[in-house]
């Protein structure tokens, strides 16, 4: 059954991705200012976005695991946010790039950018954290409580962009203050979330599937240490 | 006993342990100076430049040198399995780290308040007039770095990597607090006037200490328990 949904979603991301590739290459026009370039913002967004999302899902899973005391809860934060953290790269990478065709450089230490930037590191922490712990419910506990802490700062770089002057592009989407773009711009944002969205899922389906392995490997060699 | 009076016993425990043996304060303290040695080589001591920069430095030794302090904080502990008997102990796993938490923070802003007067006189600045201020943004930050600090050690100290770990957990955590503590600090250093954007600033190290205070001391039984 999971692997009908991997497959199905698999199939049905990919082809959201290719007709968005058609509509934002050869539909969509330029942008008056920016020129060809503006292009990724539909996929720096919808990557922020679901990083975003990620981490904030890995929050709820990890409070979860504290509560419930289930590895699988822990199975599934250290899932997602591994999925998450690759879309924080991607968004830090697009923007990155985008900076140096508008702004001229390739990082500027605006806040936005440098709170996005700590919230990737506060990530390499938590991998970091993982990787350090060799027992599984004592990596679980402390993991759960890094997560809780790390996103509580992914907050306050949610609100930065409203707290802090800031050298980054205004929000441009409908749902945010009246939105900036023409709505036949503004819709592949949307349709590559959602494929980022089902990309994000599958990837963090396999993901577990791996944890769910090493757990059952845990067990073993527990139980062939025991005799 | 009371939460606090409980509190209060752990930390005149470390404190009176730290008296005894100074092997923390010490270290901490050497260190602030080595820093600000190491910062007159990167640039010219004496010029305009050191006062747009002067909050980041003193930020920058508080942070290195508050590390050394925290580090030792629970893995002082480990020894003769002192740690076990701690969680074991009346006082509940908030108890001894809001304990844990008040010690290193006097301990913290006892190396602040002797370096300080170092930066002034190794860097030519001037006294600030508005020191109450500036003492209120040390008190605000030094809790931030304090309460992050002290619940990371607890995290971290059954680690074998626990020496890399706590500046590469803490560090990233603290930076909101550290940027709002840089900045205002610059201002009050220069001797310049707060602008109302400044106020955020307030608010935001404010903000930042409660809202992690809080946070540790609902998941400090985890961390220490299980």
């Amino acid at each position: 059954m999971r692997l009908k949904i991997i497959l199905a979603l698999s199939v049905l991301s990919g082809l959201i991705l290719s007709w968005n590739l058609h509509t934002m290459f050869l539909k969509v026009p330029d942008e008056l200012n920016q020129g060809a370039i503006f292009r990724i913002i539909y996929f720096h967004v919808p990557s922020a976005i679901t990083s975003f999302a990620g981490f904030f899902l890995a929050m709820f899973s990890s409070v979860g695991y504290l509560i419930k005391k289930d590895l699988r809860f822990d199975s599934v934060a250290a899932s997602i946010t591994e999925v998450s953290f690759a879309f924080t790269t991607i968004t830090l990478i697009t923007g990155s790039i985008w900076g140096r065709v508008i702004w001229g450089i390739w990082w500027t230490w605006d806040y936005r950018l440098t709170s996005f930037f700590i919230c990737w590191l506060l990530y390499v922490g938590y991998l970091m954290l993982r990787r350090a712990i060799d027992d599984p419910t004592t990596r679980a506990r402390l993991c759960a409580v890094l997560s809780i802490f790390a996103c509580v700062d992914v907050v306050i770089v949610w609100k930065s962009i409203e707290w802090f002057r800031t050298q980054h592009p205004g929000p441009v989407l409908s749902i945010r203050s009246g939105g900036g773009m023409a709505p036949g711009m503004e819709a592949p944002i949307w349709w590559n979330f959602l494929a980022l969205i089902m990309l994000a899922t599958v990837l963090v389906l396999i993901r577990m599937r791996q944890e769910a392995m090493q757990r059952e490997i845990d067990t073993m060699r527990r139980y062939a240490h025991a005799f | 006993m009371t939460f606090l009076q409980q509190a209060l016993a752990i930390a005149g425990k470390d404190l009176r342990s730290e008296i005894r043996s100074k092997e923390t304060v010490n270290a901490s303290l050497s260190f602030a100076l080595v820093i600000l040695m190491l910062f007159s080589f990167a640039f010219d001591p004496g010029s305009d430049q050191v006062r747009e920069i002067s909050g980041g430095l003193l930020w920058l030794v508080y942070a290195f040198a508050g590390t050394l302090i925290l580090n030792r904080s629970f893995a002082r502990e480990l020894v003769n399995d002192c740690l076990d008997a701690l969680i074991s102990s009346p006082a509940s796993g908030a108890q001894v780290f809001f304990g844990k938490c008040l010690a290193n923070y006097l301990l913290l802003m006892v190396v602040e308040c002797v370096s300080f007067p170092v930066f002034i006189i190794f860097y030519n600045a001037r006294w600030p007039a508005r020191w109450g201020l500036l003492l209120l943004v040390m008190l605000l930050g030094t809790w931030g770095i304090t309460v992050i600090g002290t619940l990371f050690s607890a995290m971290t100290v059954n680690l074998r990597l626990r020496e890399l770990m706590l500046p590469t957990l803490v560090y990233p955590m603290l930076i909101p607090a550290l940027l709002g503590a840089i900045r205002l600090s610059t201002v009050l250093i220069a001797g310049e006037a707060l602008e109302t954007d400044d106020q955020i600033w307030f608010k935001l190290l404010a903000g930042f200490d409660v809202i992690f205070t809080a946070l540790s001391l609902a998941l400090v039984e985890i961390v220490l328990v299980g």
